[in-house]
């Protein structure tokens, strides 16, 4: 069933010049309530197994489930953040399939009536606009998650049995669905990433999920398949699954078009199946053959009553919405006069949130951004950490811009200033204090200093007498050196050229 | 509209139920008897009948979102028929047609 060897796989240029990639797109979400979808289970994913179960969770006979009514309140809000209608009244399904990681035999999800439905997510990938239209984003639980034991690697392939932990089981999801997405050309895998990144931005925002791809709390089954230039015709697509990362977004679907080119180029034919991507290997391997909707016997679920939302609901839940973060980036961008290069280089680093809360503490655009994407992104790549973690709020850069501003500090004290309040030495204002950094704006120690050096340097004083002021630099520098960099270089060559003239 | 017995296999195999040849010819014809008591209801069925699935006239019984207390992990191994590591072992799942 699986297959061991190697893919062939067509130079991406060339499946270009031959194909266009058509994808489709289907991110679950889980959603950060406290409790699961149809019972009160915690929906705490760092316990020991099998501790957060209940009857209803592990499907016993007589159990009943009950619909956590914040969780429909998340997928309306996630909808309307993607532009979607809200059903006025739509029902739970059930999905019948066996498997062990759910106990019930079926999964209680949502069928031809989703929550929400036809909306769109406007991106833009270098300075492209693209629109991804939404077919439908509906409610469904998360499944258990499995241990398998006995194959290489832990993979399901070659085990011998599997572990159920069933702690997952029942947490609420949002299954987001793409229509067919065309006319990408060879940007499909980076469009398809910007897409992850900014939904994983979107659920952030609205706070209705961690959106933790590494923790599985966002994760997105990549369908893709080959249309020859010219036709219209779609091809056989196949999904992967287990894309859990940006990079393996783009990753997994750069090599599915590339083999599948290699099919279709060869003129075999692409088989519909789901295949697994194995971050460590860059690779896709096959998995099982698609089971067809009709398989899963979908039925309205008996338990459980429909959901009704008025439409007046639906506008009490969209005045809660906050600003969006794609608004939000278009915002801040005209208000900090920041041009697509240095915006970009802003929402790579993850600053832009940090960046905003320096602002709004007092600090110039400029300077925040000089501080975060330097100074503080050089340190948090040191450390391994983001850049929120680094160990210096945006008050505390605010501040220490102002020291700056006022004269207080120069950018080398400042930068032995951000050195201390890592440290934990406290704000920037207790960390001048204590490490004794401000700058000497005494000008009488200055002046002292200046005489030193000139005392020290005749040849130099002369120079500058006569009229060569570029020799001050010698001075400065030993000036500089004497007052351990505490003093303003442009206040220094002022009494320098004082002095002198 | 008779259920062939192709169909009737195919439907024990999606309901994971093994059938005999002689279990899946007395079968089909029971399933068809059932299945034309549908196609008359769905006969009277109009567009002005709203289709029902629920017999109570309600709509939204939410629950607040609050936790509740699980039941000890230990009641609910004693449930499976083997357990390991504090989970459920299961037998080998990719013979099994997977989610």
């Amino acid at each position: 069933m699986s297959s061991w060897t190697t893919d062939d796989l067509m130079d991406y240029d060339e499946v270009m010049e031959r194909f266009d990639p058509v994808l489709g797109l289907e991110v679950h979400v889980e959603l950060s309530t406290a409790s699961k979808m149809f019972c009160g289970c915690s929906t705490d994913s760092d316990a020991d197994p099998n501790t957060h179960v209940c009857p209803v969770c592990l499907g016993l006979p007589g159990s009943l489930p009950a619909i956590n009514g914040h969780a429909v309140e998340s997928a309306i809000r996630i909808g309307l953040a993607l532009n979607c209608q809200i059903a006025p009244w739509c029902r739970m399904a059930r999905k019948n399939y066996f498997y062990p990681d759910m106990t019930k035999d079926y999964q209680i999800s949502q069928y031809d009536e989703p929550i929400c439905h036809d909306g769109h997510l406007d991106l833009e990938v270098d300075g492209q606009s693209y629109r991804v239209e939404i077919e439908r984003a509906h409610m469904e639980e998360d499944a258990g998650k499995s241990l398998h034991v006995g194959g290489s690697d832990g993979r399901i392939q070659g085990a011998a049995f599997s572990l159920m932990d069933y702690n997952r089981a029942g947490v609420p999801l949002i299954e987001i669905v793409t229509k067919p997405v065309r006319g990408l050309g060879a940007k499909a895998p980076a469009v398809a990433r910007a897409y992850m990144a900014q939904l994983r931005d979107i659920m952030i925002a609205l706070g209705v999920s961690h959106a933790r791809m590494e923790k599985g709390n966002l994760r997105c089954d990549a369908n893709v398949s080959l249309m020859p230039k010219g036709s219209d015709e779609l091809g056989t697509r196949t999904e992967t699954k287990n894309v859990n990362s940006l990079r393996s977004v783009e990753g997994a679907l750069s090599y599915e078009i590339r083999r599948q080119g290699a099919v279709l180029a060869s003129g075999g034919r692409v088989r519909q199946e789901t295949r697994m991507w194995q971050e460590s290997g860059e690779y896709t391997i096959a998995g099982r053959e698609k089971s067809d909707a009709e398989d899963y016997r979908y039925f309205p679920e008996p338990d459980l009553v429909p959901i009704e939302c008025s439409a007046s609901r639906v506008e009490e839940l969209r005045a809660t919405l906050p600003e969006l973060p794609a608004a939000k980036r278009a915002r801040l961008a005209a208000e900090w006069s920041f041009d697509e290069t240095e915006m970009a280089a802003v929402l790579n680093a993850g600053a832009l949130d940090l960046l905003d809360a320096t602002v709004t503490a007092g600090a110039a655009p400029e300077a925040a951004r000089k501080w975060w994407l330097s100074e503080l992104s050089r340190r948090a790549n040191e450390a391994g950490c983001e850049l929120s973690e680094v160990g210096m709020t945006p008050v505390q850069v605010a501040e220490l811009q102002a020291l700056v501003d006022d004269g207080s500090l120069t950018d080398k004290l400042a930068r032995q200033v951000i050195d201390g309040v890592i440290a934990g030495e406290g704000d920037p204002q207790q960390v001048v204090a204590s490490r004794g950094l401000a700058v000497v704006s005494d000008d009488g120690a200055l002046g002292a200093a200046v005489d030193e050096a000139i005392a020290a340097n005749p040849g130099v004083a002369e120079k500058i007498r006569g009229g060569r002021v570029q020799a001050a630099g010698a001075l400065i520098g030993q000036v500089m050196k004497a007052m351990h960099g505490q003093a303003d270089a442009k206040r220094v060559r002022q009494i320098i050229l004082e002095k002198l003239s | 509209m008779a259920l062939t017995p192709d169909e009737v296999v195919r439907l024990a195999g999606l309901a994971r139920i093994e059938l005999t040849a002689e279990e899946t010819a007395m079968l089909a014809p029971q399933l068809d008897v059932i299945l034309d008591a549908v196609a008359t209801v769905s006969e009277v069925a109009t567009d002005d009948v709203p289709p029902t699935s629920h017999a109570l006239p309600l709509v939204n019984a939410f629950r607040a979102d609050r936790v509740r207390p699980s039941m000890p992990a230990a009641e609910a191994l004693a449930m499976a028929p083997r357990a390991e590591q504090s989970r459920f072992r299961v037998p080998r799942i990719l013979d099994e047609g997977a989610q």
